[in-house]
């Protein structure tokens, strides 16, 4: 900040000219920063800027192959709401996200209270074991769960079996009742690891000085946790929880390769709504006037997020 | 191993602690080796019950049954995509980043909030439109409509711009007092300063570029254009109890991003960090 309100007066006084240099150095300024933003600029407003108001803008048509674009106003939002299938592809993506979101929260900050003092080659490793899921990527991740929860020949049921807890094989991708708790297990595993990496990070920063300085006041690992780390890490578990909100709303490809929302819709989320609407039913308008209330949702959610650990934090 | 390196008390919460971590760590490799192990099981040992848990007769039976398919052409696009992104990438967002954290021009500020607002939306709800647009691009079916978006997602901007306000003004107000143009201060002096950035860039966004499957099941259609994450999974829908084949296929997918990941990783996790810090 001091920077900021210093440089002109400093630019002033070293080429000790007028106000009238000073201006053609603040324009020659502007002129420069624009063109080191162009590139960034071009491909940010052509692929992100342009298409996110392509999909408001389409949200009010009835917009679908090989028909006449019209516009409908508000009818796609309407239809929405009486389609039973969004409804309970919104209610799974709520379970979803009430499930996960919590359950990836706490376990990365315990995950990572526990390791971030360990030596650094423990830590680095436990660090990258967490992030394996993540790296190997969601299609090798979801063929491999495929197979252990395969029916026949999936490990999932021969452990289960030979330890006496279950009589007979599930078929648990295909079984309304353990779809999608299978689908949350996936999800979880390929949600932890940038939580626990920016957790690590956060601790680390955490004064040392300050616990010092309680434990020698008496306080126990509890009140240390509670009183001096938690309001430091406040930031992180804040932009944790909204990105992990994000991502699990978005939740797509694990659908689309392991259930394809089925069995019976007990898997459909409303991303995986929305593109078998556009791209298996070619009803772009439809798909696009969901995808604005997902985005609504997010925003909405993040907000409360925000606000909710916000003033917690100054408690 | 980390209790006797970490305290040399040891307490009976110190010891459950660490079971727990080893087994939850058990889990999360489990499925890796489930791959690779799987991948080399001929189609007797992989379906069979009780299961193998180590392949005592290799066979390179499932890997030749891959190569059958295109699947050195998916891994060669999926190198060109995620090498093309991550170059775009680099170069825009570190200009970019710089110009948003040490210039100061009138503008600055909406830009850079519209680019934290677009962050917080969700990038797959665009994916309709920009597939219209690519259409329109005639680039359907093409890398570039895959790389090309990746490019445009502002998260580099961001990153870049955290790094750059660590450059001390000084340094470039003294480069201009010794003439120096844009041009060059901007390759002298600021991007030796935020090469560590730069490579927390380039790591993240290669692998992130390598592992968006939906953006490649929209863009990309022909066979011989899929990247290696599409061919896997269209193996799958074609075979999808042939588990030996398929797992081939996972491994030659996954071991080259994690070989790149393993190599990379202290960028890879500062830039993780880095991007978490708010401004």
């Amino acid at each position: 900040m001091p920077s900021k309100t210093k440089t002109p007066k400093d630019t002033a006084l070293v080429y000790n000219q007028g106000t009238f240099r000073n201006s053609a150095l603040v324009r020659q300024q502007t002129v420069a920063a624009y063109l080191f933003l162009l590139p960034a600029l071009v491909f940010f407003c052509l692929f992100v800027v342009v298409p996110m108001v392509m999909c408001l803008v389409t949200s009010f048509f009835d917009y679908r192959m090989g028909k006449p674009l019209t516009f409908v106003g508000f009818a796609q939002y309407i239809k929405m709401f009486k389609d039973p299938i969004f409804l309970k592809a919104l209610k799974n993506t709520f379970i979803l996200v009430i499930v996960a979101v919590p359950a990836v929260a706490i376990f990365s900050l315990w995950v990572s209270s526990t390791i971030y003092k360990m030596h650094a080659f423990t830590r680095s490793f436990y660090r990258c074991v967490f992030y394996l899921p993540v790296v190997t990527g969601t299609v090798a991740v979801a063929v491999v769960w495929k197979w252990m929860f395969n029916k026949y020949t999936g490990i999932l049921n021969y452990i289960l079996s030979s330890l006496g807890l279950i009589e007979q094989n599930i078929s648990w991708l295909g079984d309304e009742r353990t779809a999608l708790a299978c689908i949350i297990l996936i999800l979880f595993t390929t949600s932890i690891g940038q939580p626990i990496v920016l957790y690590i990070a956060a601790l680390g920063n955490v004064d040392p000085s300050l616990i010092d300085a309680a434990q020698v006041d008496g306080a126990n690992n509890f009140q240390v946790f509670w009183h001096i780390k938690w309001p430091q890490i406040m930031p992180t578990t804040l932009y944790i929880l909204v990105i992990t909100t994000i991502n699990t709303f978005q939740c797509y490809a694990l659908i689309q390769l392991l259930t394809s929302g089925g069995p019976n819709h007990a898997t459909d989320t409303i991303m995986y709504y929305i593109y078998y609407q556009a791209f298996k039913l070619n009803d772009y308008g439809y798909g696009d006037a969901m995808g604005v209330v997902l985005a609504i949702i997010i925003a909405v959610l993040s907000a409360v997020q925000f606000k909710v650990t916000g003033s917690g934090s100054t408690d | 191993m980390e209790s006797s390196v970490q305290s040399k008390k040891l307490t009976p919460g110190k010891v459950i602690t660490n079971v727990v971590l080893v087994l939850l760590a058990i889990f999360f490799i489990f499925p890796l080796y489930w791959i690779i192990t799987g991948s080399f099981k001929d189609p007797v040992a992989v379906n069979a019950n009780p299961p193998v848990w180590f392949p005592t007769n290799p066979t390179l039976y499932n890997y030749e049954r891959l190569f059958q398919n295109p699947a050195l052409r998916w891994l060669g696009n999926t190198v060109f995509m995620a090498v093309m992104a991550m170059l775009l990438t680099c170069i825009t967002a570190s200009m970019a980043g710089y110009a948003l954290a040490k210039k100061r021009f009138p503008g600055r500020a909406l830009v850079f909030s519209i680019m934290i607002c677009a962050m917080a939306l969700p990038k797959q709800v665009i994916l309709i439109p920009l597939l219209k647009e690519m259409s329109f691009f005639n680039l359907h079916d093409n890398i570039w409509s895959v790389i090309l978006p990746t490019v445009g997602w502002p998260f580099g901007v961001f990153l870049m711009k955290q790094f750059s306000e660590t450059i001390p003004g000084e340094m470039l107000e003294a480069a201009r007092i010794d003439g120096a143009g844009e041009a060059l201060t901007f390759v002298k002096i600021v991007l030796p300063m935020v090469t560590p950035g730069i490579g927390a860039l380039a790591i993240f966004t290669f692998i992130n570029s390598w592992n968006d499957y939906f953006l490649q099941l929209i863009m990309l259609s022909s066979r011989n254009n899929l990247t290696i994450s599409l061919g896997i999974a269209k193996l799958q829908a074609e075979m999808s109890n042939d588990f030996g084949l398929i797992m081939a296929g996972a491994a030659l997918a996954a071991i080259p991003i994690i070989a790149v990941f393993l190599a990379f990783q202290k960028y890879f996790t500062q830039g993780i960090a880095m991007g978490a810090v708010k401004g």
